[in-house]
């Protein structure tokens, strides 16, 4: 495995299989995530990321394979579980809870951070003020960096597109996640707004030390902003490198690349 | 300022006209109606618990001096408001579609039956029916009991969504109502179809005798109506932390995607089992209450369109809005048994005395037409005009507004 310096791993998964009936969705997948750096997962449609992801986060269960995070092993963890150990996502086709307003999608995210019982709520102990207050104070922060700072009443749904995708990541940044993993956040954004997105995520993955990992098409943002790159192809790792080398790499050109060049 | 005296002035109209023609049911919905107009009023908070306490504390036990009935009404009201607040937790919060709530209801209701009268007996040897004061002490263990119910049921189910839960949860209902039906053999746990009676009631707290002027029947009617206001006003306290709580949330982030919440840590297995598990208590409490009130129960008080009325009321007041399950309450209780039974009333005399209307004369009237025997249609009608015109409910939920410190 070329892991570049003396990164260590925070995650590593090996072995991942995952069929759907006669579908081979994943075969036997590799991934190494090098701790505080942005590892991008490219791959035409279908070839697995997704799936990939939704195994990480414990929506579905591989057939094979190993997946540890922080020296944990995940698989077989619940998804809450693997949010609280520290592993947050958001999705391809986003899923905000479209009713609550924008703090209150925040404050969801702040589940497993929340040390409250049945008890604190019902007898509104002094335990419950101090920590919705604290929580509160967080979501705001949390809406703000996402430059969401004025709109954390409004209701999710009511959101223009582009602020619900980064609603989306500041509900996962709740959490407090040591591996963040983002699925496509700039579909269906402008040039500019994918940009100004991207400049988001550096900074927070400076300013919360996360490690992210990213599924995205957009090969522009992808070049400018990876450190490591993973592309999969009908369920299989065909390349893993710096961007350039993936760049000069015949398969990944042949399989994925090379098409979008042409057209 | 002008609001504040509107609503007094309404309160002390409405109050007076019932004290003046106790028996006019116009005169009642008018007080009903004031009261209800506290809640929209634009008065301070506290200004409205006040006229609020007084209204259902003093003015409605007075009323019921005059005209007992009314106290009945209000104590049924009461009864489905606890019930459609329990409701509201499971369906309206969390968004798990529960068509045998009432099962719970039933839970409590025979928990205290058994214990509170002989038929005790035929489980445990001896010792029924317990002393009027372990009431009390059924409150809380019915509470226990149907929330357990609530679990048991909830474990199967956790899988389930939507649809499927519906029907699952439907025949839970179902199986609680048959199981009580037919317990009466081998061992005779439920007394099957005769159902249960009597019942023991609570102990009044003060001597009847001391209080002249007053019938027995009537101080427990008060003392039953007082007892259900205190419920209600604690299970209205409990929703209200819960939705504010990040229970709350948890449950709401479920209704609005399950697998989204989940992925952001919500324990979804636990979060719904509480979830059941406290709407189950709700009905729980007010069932053992139920109990002693009525005196005797059967399983025909626990029926499937039960379940279905009082999920009507948590629809039509306003899913997951707290003022709205208690006004849906207040709305259909008072429509079953007051307006269409007052409009039957209506009907019937002026078919008795042959009025003429547009050249018809009302005694030719078949009898089939009588707006009683209407209910289920006009009640269906209502739900489909809400969901055509105010799908979100009368009192729709609610978003909280909270401050956020850097907004102006």
């Amino acid at each position: 495995m070329n892991l570049d310096g003396a990164a260590a791993p925070i995650f590593e998964a090996s072995g991942i299989t995952k069929q759907f009936g006669g579908l081979t969705a994943l075969s036997s997948v590799d991934l190494t995530l090098a701790d505080k750096k942005i590892t991008s997962m490219i791959g035409p449609n279908g070839a697995g990321k997704t799936t990939l992801f939704n195994v990480f986060t414990g929506l579905y269960t591989p057939d094979a394979g190993r997946v540890t995070f922080k020296g944990r092993p995940m698989l077989g963890l619940r998804p809450d579980q693997i949010a609280a150990a520290g592993i947050c996502r958001t999705f391809q086709n986003i899923r905000l809870f479209r009713n609550m307003t924008a703090i209150e999608n925040v404050l969801v995210g702040m589940h497993t951070q929340t040390p409250l019982g049945l008890w604190d709520v019902l007898g509104q102990t002094r335990r419950f003020h101090q920590t919705e207050a604290q929580l509160a104070e967080r979501a705001a922060e949390l809406l703000d960096t996402a430059g969401l700072g004025s709109k954390g009443n409004e209701i999710a749904r009511h959101l223009p597109y582009g602020d619900q995708r980064r609603l989306e990541i500041a509900r996962a940044l709740a959490a407090r996640p040591a591996l963040l993993l983002l699925d496509e956040p700039t579909a269906g954004m402008t040039r500019g707004e994918a940009t100004s997105l991207m400049r988001l995520l550096r900074e927070l993955i400076d300013r919360f030390d996360l490690t992210v990992l990213l599924i995205e098409h957009n090969m522009r943002v992808v070049m400018e902003v990876s450190d490591r790159i993973t592309v999969l192809d009908h369920g299989e790792r065909i390349a893993e490198g710096a961007p350039d080398e993936i760049r000069r790499n015949a398969r990944v050109v042949e399989a994925y690349l090379g098409r979008r060049a042409s057209a | 300022m002008i609001q504040a005296l509107g609503v007094v002035a309404l309160l002390a109209a409405s109050g007076y006209a019932v004290f003046v023609s106790p028996r006019s049911i116009l005169a009642f919905l008018f007080f009903q109606a004031s009261v209800l107009a506290i809640y929209p009023a634009r008065v301070p908070t506290r200004f409205k618990m006040v006229l609020l306490a007084v209204a259902l504390g003093l003015v409605m036990p007075a009323i019921g001096t005059v005209n007992g009935y009314y106290l009945e009404v209000a104590t049924q009201v009461g009864i489905f408001a606890a019930l459609a607040l329990g409701l509201n937790i499971v369906v309206g919060l969390a968004g798990l579609l529960d068509l045998g709530y009432v099962a719970f209801f039933a839970v409590g209701a025979y928990v205290w039956a058994i214990a509170g009268s002989t038929q005790g007996n035929q489980i445990f040897g001896g010792g029924f029916p317990l002393p009027e004061g372990w009431f009390f002490v059924f409150l809380v263990l019915g509470l226990a009991v149907a929330a357990l119910a609530g679990v048991l049921l909830g474990l199967p189910v956790l899988r389930l969504r939507g649809d499927y839960l519906a029907i699952v949860t439907l025949g839970f209902g179902e199986v609680v109502r048959v199981l009580a039906n037919n317990l009466d053999r081998p061992i005779n746990i439920t007394n099957g179809p005769k159902g249960i009676t009597p019942i023991s009631r609570p102990p009044l707290p003060f001597d009847p005798a001391s209080v002249p002027g007053l019938s027995s029947s009537l101080l427990y009617a008060l003392y039953f109506y007082v007892l259900v206001l205190a419920i209600v006003v604690v299970v209205i306290l409990v929703s209200r932390r819960l939705e504010n709580s990040h229970i709350g949330r948890a449950w709401e982030a479920i209704r609005e995607d399950e697998t989204a919440a989940q992925a952001m840590g919500v324990p979804l297995v636990r979060a719904k089992l509480l979830a059941f598990a406290c709407g189950a208590s709700f009905a729980g409490v007010i069932g053992v209450l139920f109990a002693a009130k009525q005196v005797f129960i059967n399983p025909e008080s626990f029926t499937f369109l039960e379940s279905i009325g009082v999920l009507a009321m948590v629809i039509l007041g306003g899913m997951g809005s707290i003022p709205g399950a208690v006004l849906g309450a207040a709305v259909v209780t008072v429509l079953n048994l007051q307006v269409l039974k007052g409009l039957s009333l209506w009907l019937n005399e002026l078919r008795n005395a042959g009025t003429v209307i547009l050249g018809y004369n009302l005694a030719n009237l078949p009898t089939q037409v009588e707006p009683a025997k209407y209910e289920r249609m006009i009640f269906g009608m209502i739900l489909v005009l809400m969901m055509i015109f105010r799908p979100a409910g009368i009192l729709p939920a609610r978003r909280r507004r909270r401050e956020l410190g850097h907004q102006s």
